[in-house]
Parts: structure tokens; sequence; C-alpha cells
């Protein structure tokens, strides 16, 4: 009996090894065939673009609040954040009224509105094409890194009506709006040929590294860190309750310990009768 | 005690009769209602085999679950505002404005999931010890019609918060009842009440899922807890404690369903909700697979997501849907998945239940069967091309054959002897 007992043991064990197993191979398999043969060329400046991380930190009050500068005074010309309010904002990143008022507040606007935009979004889709996105949920919804890489790869590219394109999002409607801390950068491609239908050879543009320019305001470390800390501000505003959360989440966890402790003490001290 | 009836025949008093008279309230009570009778025919005087290892605690785990989708579902409903145009707007105000308005949101979604997981592991139990085979067929067919009208119950929540996933998910299912034919045009135009996802679906999808689904589950449920209670619990062994009793007339392999797998069910309820709090505190999106990025868009029917695929506990049966070149053929087999579990009961004719007692053959076709259930889970999260597919045709065959071969290998199977009471040692 205490053979076929644990027999069945073992084989629930087994099957949910397996079934583990079956999911890591496919896993396995589908990213060996996704990954680029490996073998670079010395690293040029940009050529690892997509393997950049924003390693952002929204814990890290100084930055969220650095971030919620440049954001105020870069991205709200066009962008709202129309799920968050200027005194939420505020009292979460230790902000003082003054403060608040003097450098954030535009004239008329009051502690208690949503951060909105003052351009007319009729008027920005005609002016651009499309209206700029409201920014609240970005980052949740696209991905620290995604728009991090977005503000780090906007490149001169004269075919584009704002003389601007991006290797994130090509194509992009928005203007390098930071050109001017950032500087200039030119993209440099290299012709990748491979034989196509037909015996003809096509030729496609691939993006190979960035040249700078011109230079901005800021030094290449320097503006790195001024995306990581919009990057972190739109983090925090994605969801402003997640530092709490984390913070209620160890007392909940530490208590259903507890709970679970004594529920297993009683439960052996029942159990003491059952042969 | 005794009273007399119309017919002068004594009957006794519900309750325990020849116990010292109880006063007061519980006396009072005890005439009014069965309190005390329901508590020792149903919790103190049920008995349950004593040798339930850890697949039986999903049950209870199941029904905590549901008790709190209830109560969080109720607390989102009195801030979320159905509507094309207030959805997400309500769900980022419950989000950010509600006082703790993040907490119950992140329950409600996270509970989504464990629900199934939970159901899902509750499903492999019955599979694993044969629970669905005579006296409990009803009872494996109520359980199935609760796991139906879970599914209805997740869809219809899931488009609610209206995120572009939401919209995108709902045109991909409801498109499905179009390919009926005859009257699939008709049906799905029925279903939206719009010639869109729209508005109207919306306003529905929240009827449906904070009223009506959720009385039919309750009852279901109900009635699931009657059938098990009508045939008793089966168990790791798959043998009837029934059969063995005592001279109390008590089955000797039996113990109280009260005190014993109450206090034991807590302890389980206790580790599920420390793994359910990691989730909900530290995780809630879970990677993308619980709250899903594109959902954090609002819905926008010019804007297709790069590949739409549902929640994680409904990709096994849209990998199977995808497999199939043809939609209909697809949205067929995709039904037929789903409802073959309903025939278990007579497809399996193994002399025995438990997977202890059945041989090499039932163990390996349940191996396989989760193993592509698993696969397909996985296949129906990625996109629909190249090598995916061709896995997705494989692990589908695998997963039909389970049930069509089942009657076969379940009769050649050579089983072992069943042991004459439970497999049980003391700890």
């Amino acid at each position: 009996m205490r053979t076929e007992a644990a027999a069945v043991g073992r084989t629930g064990r087994t099957l949910l090894a397996l079934a583990a197993l079956a999911v890591a191979l496919i896993g396995a398999t589908a990213r060996a065939a996704e990954e680029p043969a490996g073998g670079e060329a010395p690293q040029r400046f940009g050529s690892d673009w997509q393997r950049w991380r924003a390693n952002n930190d929204v814990t890290d009050m100084p930055s969220v609040q650095r971030g919620a500068r440049n954001f105020a005074s870069y991205c709200l010309g066009c962008h709202s954040l129309k799920y968050a309010r200027w005194s939420r904002v505020a009292s979460d990143l230790k902000i003082p009224d003054t403060l608040l008022q003097q450098d954030l507040l535009r004239p008329g606007d009051k502690p208690g509105d949503y951060i909105l935009t003052s351009m007319p979004a009729t008027d920005a889709a005609t002016w651009f094409g499309k209206t700029p996105p409201d920014l609240t949920l970005m980052l949740r919804a696209r991905g620290r890194d995604y728009i991090y890489q977005f503000l780090k790869t906007f490149y001169i590219d004269p075919s584009r009506q704002t003389g601007a394109n991006n290797l994130r999002l090509p194509t992009t409607a928005m203007p390098h709006v930071l050109s001017e801390l950032e500087g200039l950068k030119r993209a440099v491609f290299r012709d990748v040929s491979s034989p196509g239908e037909g015996g003809q050879v096509t030729h496609e543009q691939v993006f190979d590294h960035f040249e700078q320019a011109a230079p901005g305001r800021l030094s290449a470390s320097e503006y790195d860190g001024f995306v990581r800390d919009t990057v972190n501000f739109l983090d925090y505003v994605s969801e402003p309750t997640q530092t709490a959360r984390r913070a209620l989440g160890v007392w909940v966890v530490l208590f259903l310990l507890v709970f679970t402790w004594l529920a297993w003490l009683v439960k052996r001290e029942y159990w003491k009768d059952v042969h | 005690m005794d009273v007399k009836t119309p017919t002068g025949t004594p009957v006794a008093v519900p309750g325990k009769t020849g116990a010292p008279a109880k006063k007061g309230f519980w006396a009072w009570l005890n005439k009014r209602m069965p309190v005390e009778e329901f508590i020792s025919t149903q919790l103190t005087g049920y008995y349950a085999p004593k040798n339930f290892n850890i697949w039986y605690f999903f049950g209870s785990l199941a029904l905590v679950v549901l008790a709190l989708q209830l109560l969080t579902g109720i607390f989102l409903t009195m801030f979320y505002k159905p509507g094309e145009l207030t959805s997400f707007d309500s769900v980022e105000y419950i989000m950010r404005e509600v006082d703790f308005g993040w907490l119950i949101r992140y329950l409600h979604s996270t509970g989504a999931s464990a629900f199934f997981i939970v159901v899902y592991l509750h499903m492999f139990r019955a599979l694993l010890y044969g629970s669905y085979k005579p006296p409990r067929e009803l009872l494996w067919l109520l359980g199935m019609l609760v796991y139906l009208a879970l599914m209805a119950e997740a869809f219809m929540g899931y488009v609610l918060p209206w995120g572009n996933m939401s919209f995108w998910g709902a045109q991909v299912i409801v498109n499905l009842f179009g390919t009926i034919p005859g009257i699939g045009p008709a049906l799905v135009l029925w279903i939206r009440g719009d010639y869109a996802i729209a508005d109207a679906t919306v306003n529905r999808f929240f009827a449906l899922h904070v009223a009506a689904i959720p009385l039919a589950l309750l009852l279901l449920v109900l009635l699931h807890l009657v059938a098990l209670r009508t045939t008793g619990s089966n168990n790791p062994d798959g043998i009837e404690i029934k059969e063995k009793v005592g001279p109390d007339g008590k089955p000797l392999d039996g113990i109280p369903f009260h005190p014993y797998y109450t206090v034991k069910d807590t302890v389980a309820v206790g580790i599920f909700f420390v793994l359910f709090a990691l989730v909900v505190f530290f995780v809630p999106t879970f990677g993308g697979l619980f709250l899903e990025s594109p959902n954090f868009e609002p819905a926008n029917p010019l804007s297709t997501p790069e590949h739409i695929a549902p929640v994680w506990y409904f990709t096994p049966y849209y990998a199977i849907l995808r497999a199939v070149p043809d939609q209909r053929m697809g949205a067929l087999l995709l039904l037929l998945a789903v409802v073959a579990f309903f025939f278990l009961p007579w497809l399996d004719r193994s002399p025995v239940r438990s997977m202890r007692y059945k041989g090499w053959m039932s163990r390996t076709a349940l191996t396989l069967f989760v193993v592509s259930f698993v696969a397909l889970g996985y296949l129906g999260l990625q996109p629909a091309e190249g090598v995916y597919v061709v896995l997705a045709r494989i692990f589908a065959v695998i997963y039909f054959a389970f049930f069509i071969l089942m009657p076969f290998y379940s009769k050649l199977d050579r089983v072992k002897p069943l042991p004459e009471r439970l497999t049980y040692h003391a700890h």
C-alpha cells in the first residue's frame, strides 16, 4: 500500500514536471530561432539600441521629482496626464505647495485640476496629423524600455515633415523636442543585400549606428539621466499607488504567514486523533 | 421532545433528540429553521475519506475564490460605470481616486486568474482519481456546467475595462458565433446589440457579468455541493468508504468533515492567500499574463493590437481554434474541446477509478493530455505562424486522442487489484 501511494505521489509530480518541461522546451526553441547570429564588430554608439534598458527606480524620489519637472517643461506642451491631478502628484512626490504653484502649475491652473495640456486636440491633429496621445498609462501600455528607447533614438531625417525620425517608432509624428538638450544625431545605415526572387539581388538599408551631428546642451550621460528621470516619472504616474502597494504587501504577506502557521498548529492538534 | 402531528404520529423535532433541551435563542431558531440539523448532517456528521491529499484542497479553494470575487465585485460595481465613454475612465478612477480601489481591482483581476488555476487543478484531480466515474457522473456534469458559466463570466468581465485587448478579444470571440450556419450573422448582431462591439455590448455584458451569470454560477455551485453530499467524496484510492462501516454505522475510513477538513482546508487557504498576496501586491499584471499591456490603452476600433490573444486561461482552446485553417471547423473543434469533458464518465471504461490502480496506458494518456493542454496554452499566446501552428496541430491531435481513444485504452489497460481499505499513514 505504502509504495502505491508513493507511486501516485510521484506520478502527480512527474506530470507537473513534464508539463513544465514541455513549456520550457518550446520557449527555448522559439527564442533560439529569434536570436540573431553572434559575433558583432566593435560596438558603435546606438548599434545596440534594442538592448537599452531604462533601469529606473520609482522609489528614487529626487529622480521622480526631476522627471516631473522635465515633463512640465518639455512634454506638457502637447501631452496630457488626464487621469492624474497636480495635487496628488505634489503630495506623492513631496513637492511643497509653493514650488508647485511657482514651477509646475500654469497661470489659472488649480492644484486639484487634472494635468491637461493647453493645446487643443483638434488643432494638434491638424498640426501633427495625429493628436499627441495621453501619457498617463503609456508606460504600462508600452513598457518603460520602450519609452526610454523612443526618447533616445531620434535622428535627422530630412524626408520627414518634422525633420526627425525614430528607430523605436519609425515615421513618428512627434518632432525631436529634446534636440536642444541632446543635440542632433545622424543615423548611419549599412547596405545589406540578399538574393531575392528570380536571381535578383534586393538591397536593404539597415541601421548601423549613430553619429553626433551637432552637440546639445547636455552631455550624453546627462541626457541619459534626463530621459531616465522622465521615464521614472511616467512610471510613477502610470500607477501612483505602486510604492504603497509594495509596502502594504510586505505586512499582508507576513500576517498571512503567521496565520497559516497558527492554522497548521491547530490542524496538527486535531489530526492527532486520526490514525 | 416529541410533538403531535395532526395524524397523531409523533415526529422528532429537528436537532439532537434526547439531548438536554436547549434554551434561549438557539432553541427558538432551531424550531423555525434546521440550523443544527444542517450542521450535524452536512458538517460534523458528513464523513469524508481520511486520505485526502494536496489535490483535494482545490474544491474549497474554488469556493473561497468565488466568495472573494463576489465581494470585491460588489465594491467595484459601486464605482465602475459601464459605457463606451465611461468604462475605461472609471477603472482608472478606481485605480487612482477610490480609497484602496487599486487593491479591490487587483484582488478581482488576480482572482479571475486564480479561479481558473484552482478550477483547472480541481479538474485535474478528478482526472487523476477518476472522480467523474459512477456514481458521480452528475456531480461531474454539474461541475462542468460551473466551468462553462465561469468561462462566460470571465470573458464578459474581461471586456468591461474596455481596454484595447478587451475590445478586440470580444470581437474575435463574439464573431465565433457567426460561424454557426444559418443563424450565425443574426446571432452575432443579437449578442452585440449593435453592428459592432459598442456601447450596447458593454452595457449588456455588465448586466450579465454582475447579475445573470453570478446567479447561475451560485445555483450550479450549490447543486454541485448537493450532489457531492449525496454521493460522498471520492478519494485518492478511488474506493467507496461507505462499503466498510463500523458498528456505529459510520464509515471506518471516514472522518467528520468538520472539524478535520475545516482545519486542514484553513491551512490550504492560508498558503493560497500567501501566494495570492504575492501576486496582488508585487506582480499584479503577472508579466502581462493576468493584466495585458494593450489593455492599458482604451478600446480603439481603428487600431488592432499586434496579435490578439485571450487571457491565458482560454489560450489552449484559442490555439486549437487557430490550428485549423477553416474558421468554422476551428470553432467547431473549440466547442468539442470543451464539450469532450462532459462525456468522460462514459468514455472511461476502466474497472478502477484511481490512477493508482490504472496501468501504464492510462497514465501515459493523462500525462500526454496534461502536456498538450499546457503546451496549447503556451501556443495560444504566440502568434499563429510557422512552427507554432504545426506544434498546435500536433498537440490538438493528442488532446482529442485522449478522449477519443479512452474507451479503448481504459479497457485494455492492465489494472492493479484494489485495496480493501484506504491507504493512509498518520503523520
